[in-house]
């Protein structure tokens, strides 16, 4: 549990995917790992909301495009800097949640998931229908690359190592919450919202606290992920994209933050492994799914975990037997 | 009596049509241990509750000291000192014993969340100084030893004083127990008694008190409260309390051997 | 805006959220055995139309006859769904549950994609398509058919949990399941029989929409959806309220068609919920969250 182990984790995470691209070789595995990281940013921002502070949310395919959607039209359209549009982008997304949340976490349970899907649904609508603005269901084209202070990243090798440099960013902030007095307030108003208020925990702030910081984090993925891809649709971001991000989540194990990580990549990498069972693919991914759930109650992480612990054992059973002997 | 530092006036709540307090009056002096005692359903935990502002008081007023805390909402009330613990026990069970109490020392943390966010020195020597505060009052309480234990693995008695610890780390004027004592056998009753008269005298304490145990309440408090049916019937010493006829008939005569 | 085109907007309303509320009754039957949202409840939605075009079409069955078998098809799958996924990992968190329900739905989705493909189907009319004059309006006779069916089922339901020892058990059970347990009711058998029951309300809801709506492979996404939103707007956990629920919505999406935009008629649905949800935090007919502290 300690930040220092937590620090060593995150070192290690960022060796792995800054050595990964040599190794895979082709442009293709390239993309997918790109996505990978774009989705762990969104998970990890979600595992604070929904495994630490306990507050549900269905919408944040919504909080991604919106970030994704915002950046292209001042960018594309106005003809807004890149690296300005990005942070609008996230900045309009954070006020949005803002705004959302305000009068939505005061809702609880199946009624919060309700209203983050229903809030979702409407911005997933609105991607849809203002075609002028977003071009409609056949998607925004023609997006400026990534581009930062003038300079542009042509390669997207060299996009792919800006993404991995903010998603250590986001892990760290995360990893900073959690450990400190902020994390603290969240798990205690998870588990009993009297006993948080009978301390001092302002719970409604809190609760709106993270709940910007993990739409800011879903607004960061979107702004990269427009400027990696240069086209976005609205069917990246509808509400069975939501309901992905949280079944990252728990699958990685809900409280992890790296089992939330693992769980994105799991699950972002998953359907392009399936690809190769073409029809069948959907029956596989469901049924994985399913099973995963099944017989990994406490997510991949835990599953990991009690692997580790297992082999720990079988490794001292067979020193200590020769002790024995 | 001494100097009053939490006074109720007129205090009323009211359930749909269940008038569950009304009229009543408290004040609990500076350094004294106040019980609230009375039969079932008689709105001793609605008194609490509403003092720490957890449901709304239909009417009457509260202050704290100098402070009018009537219209603060439950945390802002915490923060001015007056912090409670609960009859059905409400630890955070997904923290460890030490974490527990450290999250009462939440509010004392006048800190930016962006110090918590980017980590920063302050940020960092601030949760090292409540984190041995912590460990004083883990020590204090008897728990020092469980300090790295999940909560919700500690027997229901430990778990009683762990939210005492919790309380205790935030530093109360005021603190407000509910049936601390609901639960404990005889022994650990013992125990508790004697550790909340040590908390009034080291963390300089005034406390309220609901509680069913009357030993308990005629041992350790100094001014009694006795409320019936929603009305407060009696107050005084535990003495003068106990001779009340209205008290006798209400309450201790059904309940005296 | 006439009154006629009015009645017809409201008629439209009524029929489709009809079957919203049967979709919502759905959820409520297995969210009070279980505490669980059953996200596969649209696939048995979906599976009750495309089975019944199925049958008729490859079994050449008359149309009662292939509904009966595509209800009872359905039912059987929900007794499945429970006892193969659910059952075996009952003491898991709810939420695990919630996604299995995920992965079960993208499972029958995807079965019935690769079964009947991506085309959109339709079910011939109960009783022929020559519509019937109504104040202006025109009523088309399966708008009565649904109306009919969806009150016969609810009046099912409810003298099913008022009278018979199965619905009162299953009734105990969402109050206390341990204290069920210890009067001796079989709380596994109960949220089994659930599962069959929400699984044939949904599949005769599908059933009877799909002469109206046209049905595909993946229409039991938008239907599960308004079917939650239906639950949570009546206040989750009560049947009358979901079958209300549903009526509302669809008759809230029918107007907002009909006076703004077909295109954003879901968007106002939605909007219209997130305020009512954002005023009254327990739904229309919720009771209020009453703890002790």
């Amino acid at each position: 549990m300690g930040y220092g182990r937590d620090m060593r984790w995150l070192c290690g995470l960022l060796v792995l995917l800054v050595l990964a691209p040599p190794l895979l070789g082709n442009n293709y595995y390239l993309t997918v790992l790109t996505m990978c990281c774009l989705n762990a940013m969104i998970a990890v921002g979600l595992s604070l909301l929904v495994g630490h502070a306990g507050q549900i949310s269905l919408g944040h395919a919504g909080f991604y495009g919106l970030a994704a959607y915002t950046t292209a039209a001042l960018s594309t359209t106005l003809g807004v800097p890149v690296g300005l549009s990005m942070l609008a982008g996230v900045g309009v997304t954070s006020g949005v949640a803002a705004l959302v949340g305000l009068p939505a976490l005061k809702l609880k349970g199946h009624y919060l998931a309700m209203a983050t899907l229903g809030f979702g649904v409407i911005l997933s609508i609105l991607f849809n229908e203002t075609v002028a603005v977003t071009g409609g269901p056949s998607g925004f084209t023609g997006i400026p690359r990534l581009s930062l202070f003038g300079v542009e990243f042509t390669s997207d090798l060299s996009v792919y190592y800006f993404i991995i440099a903010i998603l250590g960013l986001v892990v760290w902030l995360s990893f900073n919450i959690l450990h400190s007095r902020v994390g603290r307030a969240l798990r205690a108003l998870h588990t009993s919202e009297k006993a948080a208020q009978a301390m001092g925990i302002d719970i409604a702030r809190y609760k709106l606290f993270i709940f910007i910081v993990s739409a800011a984090f879903a607004g960061l993925a979107g702004v990269l992920y427009a400027h990696y891809l240069t086209f976005i649709a609205p069917a990246s971001f509808g509400f069975l994209f939501s309901v992905q991000l949280i079944v990252m989540v728990v699958l990685g194990g809900m409280t992890s933050v790296p089992g939330s990580i693992v769980g994105a990549f799991f699950l972002t990498v998953l359907p392009e492994f399936l690809r190769a069972f073409e029809s069948i693919e959907i029956l596989l991914f469901g049924g994985i799914l399913v099973l995963c759930m099944m017989y990994l109650p406490d997510g991949l992480a835990g599953g990991f975990h009690r692997l580790w612990r297992l082999l720990g054992r079988l490794v001292y059973v067979r020193h200590s037997g020769e002790d024995n002997g | 009596m001494a100097e009053p530092l939490l006074l109720c006036t007129d205090v009323g709540v009211r359930f749909g049509g269940l008038q569950a307090l009304s009229g009543v009056d408290l004040v609990a002096g500076q350094g004294e241990i106040t019980a609230v005692i009375g039969p079932n359903g008689a709105g001793k935990t609605t008194l609490i509750n509403a003092i720490s502002g957890m449901v709304a008081a239909e009417r009457g007023t509260f202050r704290l000291g100098a402070d009018d805390i009537t219209l603060a909402p439950a945390h802002e009330r915490s923060r001015l000192g007056l912090v409670r613990t609960f009859q059905n026990l409400e630890i955070f069970s997904n923290m460890t014993v030490l974490e527990n109490v450290m999250t009462g020392c939440h509010a004392r943390l006048r800190i930016g969340a962006w110090q918590s966010l980017l980590h920063t020195r302050a940020s960092q020597a601030m949760e090292k100084t409540i984190r041995n505060e912590a460990l004083e009052v883990l020590d204090f309480v008897g728990l020092f030893e469980l300090a790295k234990y999940a909560a919700k693995d500690l027997p229901f008695g430990k778990q009683r004083l762990l939210e005492l610890a919790r309380a205790l780390g935030a530093r109360p004027r005021l603190l407000l127990l509910d049936e601390p004592a609901a639960g404990l056998n005889m022994s650990e009753t013992q125990v508790l008694a004697d550790l909340i008269l040590r908390a009034r005298e080291h963390f300089n304490l005034s406390i309220v008190l609901v509680e069913h145990d009357m030993d308990l309440v005629m041992r350790i408090s100094d001014q009694v409260l006795v409320l019936c049916f929603g009305q407060a019937i009696s107050r005084g010493t535990p003495a003068q309390v106990q001779r009340d006829p209205h008290v006798i008939s209400a309450y201790l005569g059904d309940d005296e051997d | 805006m006439d009154l006629p085109s009015l009645l017809q907007y409201l008629i439209t309303g009524l029929t489709v959220g009809a079957t919203y509320g049967l979709t919502a009754l759905g959820f409520t039957i297995i969210f009070n055995t279980t505490g669980i949202i059953n996200f596969a409840q649209g696939e048995f939605v979906m599976l009750g139309g495309m089975m019944s075009v199925f049958f008729m079409r490859a079994l050449g069955l008359p149309e009662p006859a292939a509904i009966a078998l595509a209800v009872a098809g359905t039912t059987l799958l929900g007794a499945l769904v429970e006892r193969l996924a659910i059952r075996p990992v009952r003491d898991c968190p709810p939420i695990n549950l919630v996604i299995i329900t995920i992965g079960v739905s993208i499972l029958i989705r995807g079965a019935a994609m690769l079964l009947w493909g991506k085309d959109t189907f339709a079910l011939p009319p109960f009783s022929g398509s020559a519509p019937l004059p109504f104040l202006g309006a025109a009523l088309m006779p399966q708008t009565l058919w649904v109306l009919a069916i969806s009150l016969l089922i609810l009046a099912g339901l409810k003298t099913f949990f008022a009278r018979s020892i199965h619905g009162k058990a299953m009734l105990a059970c969402s109050f206390d399941p341990k204290a069920a347990a210890l009067v001796g009711i079989g709380v596994d058998r109960m949220v089994l029989l659930s599962f069959m029951i929400s699984a044939l309300v949904g599949a005769v809801g599908g059933a009877i929409l799909a002469p109206i709506t046209l049905t595909s492979f993946d229409v039991g996404v938008m239907l599960g959806l308004k079917g939650f939103a239906a639950c949570i707007l009546g206040g989750l956990g009560n049947p009358f309220g979901a079958a209300a629920g549903g009526l509302i919505l669809g008759v809230l999406e029918s107007l907002g068609a009909g006076l703004i935009s077909s295109a954003y008629k879901d968007a106002l649905a939605f909007v219209i919920l997130l305020v009512l949800l954002f005023v009254r935090p327990s739904g229309l007919f919720g009771q209020k969250d009453g703890k002790r502290v």
